[in-house]
């Protein structure tokens, strides 16, 4: 049987288990649309190439596997560009599939012409231009292969559109590809690494987005338990431990608490296991754990010494590694350095007003959210003040539910992410937090929200700011409030209707949790509007480039929303 | 200026080449001087790279072999340090040649 480019990739997809895939039709990408109409794979039309980029990041940070995107040619792939930078960053299983002009017309500044290939190489862990029908068949399971073996990551494939025409007699399949294992660990170095431990008198685990991408949560926990060793966590390796663990310390670093920054400055030994030491993380790097030994365990061989040259480094898989040094290691109780622990805990937690004087302050909002929403409830955040307040304060109880763009930091994130997690996980419950300004960026999206009426409940801080531009002008640039402070902002929940979906403004008030509680009763696709005070801050923060022990810690004076 | 030579075996494709020197360009690494020649099978080349010999070789070569094109790299100090320099004179009677 004679079959195209177009059908090949659809069948090459559908064997690859691919159910849902979002994108945006156009030009040269239409014969894959056209066989796109018959086939078992569901079309999620996004209203702009970022957010059909973010719905796929959002479907693959919930199921760890290597979710699809498409763009058309152009104006389309630079569209995409940032939602595939942003998965680089945070190492998320992506393919994008774009369209090209065809081959006889590349290089001529062809309309909708773009150097997708030139584009995309510095922003994926790999990059295709398929140049035949053929290669197609080896192309596709290899991107899939590539982007969720070893560290993770964005594939993009760029196929021109006369690829999609050519036909290929006789296809035979190849197989799907996928995550291939990763070389088992030496002996020796787990050994050493066990010796490490045992001689630690306040060892700590710092834990990274690798916990998760390994599903290694469990031994994690397993291991902190059993060597009586707290643990801290990046923004990526949130829901690793429960926040109500006795030996967890939360995100550690520029908004870490002054508990979980101090100890580290105390640890004698630092177990970095899939964490890279980002600078947000680690402050002045120079400074960060003075007294400790480092080890690293890392899949990616090029994030050893990267930032950080540690005294021993293991390169292998996240849940290899730690479930053989559980078995090395007999349970060891350290009280002393386990108790000073809980003790800074209790000491330093995240400041918040009572919640009767203050109810619609940041951080009893976001621990509100976690008393209504469900345990295995999604949420997303954008970026800016919420998204730091949601990692400090939301209690996040299971790895992948909080999804959020921590390496990139991209705003506009959250909703799209939102509705490709309500999309992967049906009859789960789904919460954008958002900011005013960060829900701006991807507002087009509702419209695909409404038309797939699906359960994303988006809360919108609306402090009518780019809120943690004002904290740093506030703090570090003698309050010169350059370009942070919005003079029109929209009626957001009018905005929500204009879309067809539920909108409601929470009103400052004595009934406003009460309103909130009953605005997040339903459980389809709602927007709700919640106004902040306007001089909030995100506290503690470590000045950037300062070590993680200068802190500023000023306590709020009793805020009343705006 | 210290520099030292990295051997790489590559795929032989179009894209190999960028993707090695935007490696380069995009972590601030330096790079001297290429030399890249297909390999009898043609479906591999053999690249030289010229670069310089700083604390952060390792973090290059490491870099370079995530490359899903780059199959192997080594450090080449057995080679003469001047293997650039000495094809100088090749390349200048290419260019009276083509004159």
């Amino acid at each position: 049987m004679k079959l195209n480019g177009a059908q090949i990739l659809k069948t090459l997809l559908e064997r690859q288990g691919i159910r849902i895939l979002s994108g945006i039709p156009g030009g040269p990408i239409l014969p894959f649309y056209d066989v796109l109409q018959g086939s078992s794979i569901q079309h999620i039309l996004a209203r702009h190439e970022q957010g059909g980029g973010f719905i796929a990041q959002g479907m693959a940070r919930v199921t760890g596997k290597a979710a699809v995107c498409l763009a058309t040619s152009g104006p389309g792939v630079t569209n995409l560009l940032t939602a595939i930078a942003d998965a680089r960053l945070d190492s998320i299983p992506l393919v994008a599939i774009t369209a090209q002009v065809p081959q006889a017309l590349i290089g001529t500044d062809a309309f909708q012409e773009v150097d997708t290939y030139g584009l995309t190489l510095p922003i994926t862990k790999h990059n295709f231009l398929v140049r035949s029908v053929r290669e197609l068949l080896e192309v596709i399971p290899l991107a899939f292969t590539l982007a969720e073996s070893g560290r993770p990551g964005p594939v993009a494939v760029d196929i021109p559109k006369d690829v999609f025409l050519a036909t290929e007699e006789d296809v035979s399949w190849p197989a799907p590809g996928g995550r291939t294992p990763t070389a088992r660990a030496e002996d020796e170095p787990i050994d050493h690494l066990a010796r490490l431990i045992r001689g630690a008198r306040r060892p700590v685990l710092y834990l990274g987005g690798g916990i998760v991408h390994s599903g290694a949560s469990m031994l994690a926990r397993r291991l902190s338990e059993s060597q009586d060793m707290p643990a801290v966590a990046t923004l990526m390796a949130l829901g690793t431990l429960s926040p109500e663990h006795p030996l967890f310390m939360g995100m550690l670093g520029m908004h870490g608490t002054r508990a979980t920054n101090t100890l580290l400055e105390e640890a004698d030994l630092l177990l970095a296991v899939g964490a890279r030491f980002d600078d947000r993380a680690t402050g002045k790097v120079a400074e960060f754990c003075p007294r400790a030994t480092i080890a690293h365990v890392d899949i990616d061989p090029a994030e050893i010494g990267k930032i950080k040259r540690p005294f021993h480094s293991i390169v292998a898989d996240a849940g290899d590694v730690l479930g053989r040094l559980l078995e090395r290691l007999a349970p060891t109780p350290r009280p002393e350095w386990s108790t000073r622990a809980r003790e800074l805990r209790s000491r330093h937690p995240v400041y918040a007003p009572p919640r009767t004087e203050d109810p619609l302050h940041p951080v009893n909002l976001c621990r509100l959210l976690g008393e209504i929403l469900p345990d295995d409830a999604i949420v997303t955040t954008d970026v800016g003040q919420h998204q730091m307040w949601v990692a400090q304060s939301y209690p996040v109880r299971r790895p992948r539910t909080l999804l959020t763009s921590g390496g990139l930091g991209t705003m506009g994130f959250g909703l799209p992410a939102a509705i490709g997690a309500a999309l992967a996980a049906p009859g789960r419950r789904v919460a954008c937090v958002s900011g005013d300004g960060s829900i701006l960026m991807n507002i087009q999206e509702l419209a695909t929200l409404a038309e797939h009426d699906l359960p994303v409940a988006v809360l919108i801080m609306n402090n009518a700011q780019l809120g943690l531009v004002r904290q740093q002008q506030e703090l570090f640039y003698g309050r010169n409030f350059s370009a942070s402070h919005f003079h029109a902002v929209p009626d957001f929940a009018a905005l929500a209707r204009s879309f067809g979906l539920p909108g409601v403004r929470i009103e400052p008030g004595k009934d406003a949790l009460a309103r909130l509680r009953e605005a997040l009763a339903h459980s389809g696709p709602i927007v709700i509007d919640i106004p902040i005070h306007d001089g909030a801050n995100v506290l503690p923060m470590v000045p950037p480039g300062a070590p993680n022990r200068v802190m500023i810690d000023e306590r709020e004076p009793a805020l009343t929303p705006a | 200026m210290n520099t030292t030579l990295l051997e790489l075996i590559v795929r032989n494709h179009p894209g190999t080449m960028s993707h090695v020197t935007g490696l380069f360009a995009r972590r601030g690494f330096n790079l001297d001087a290429i030399l890249c020649v297909p390999q009898a099978d043609t479906s591999t080349s053999r690249m030289l790279l010229l670069v310089a010999n700083e604390p952060r070789l390792e973090q290059v070569q490491r870099q370079l072999e995530r490359l899903h094109d780059v199959l192997h790299v080594r450090q080449r100090s057995d080679l003469p340090h001047d293997v650039f320099e000495r094809m100088a004179p090749v390349w200048s009677t290419l260019s009276i040649a083509a004159e």
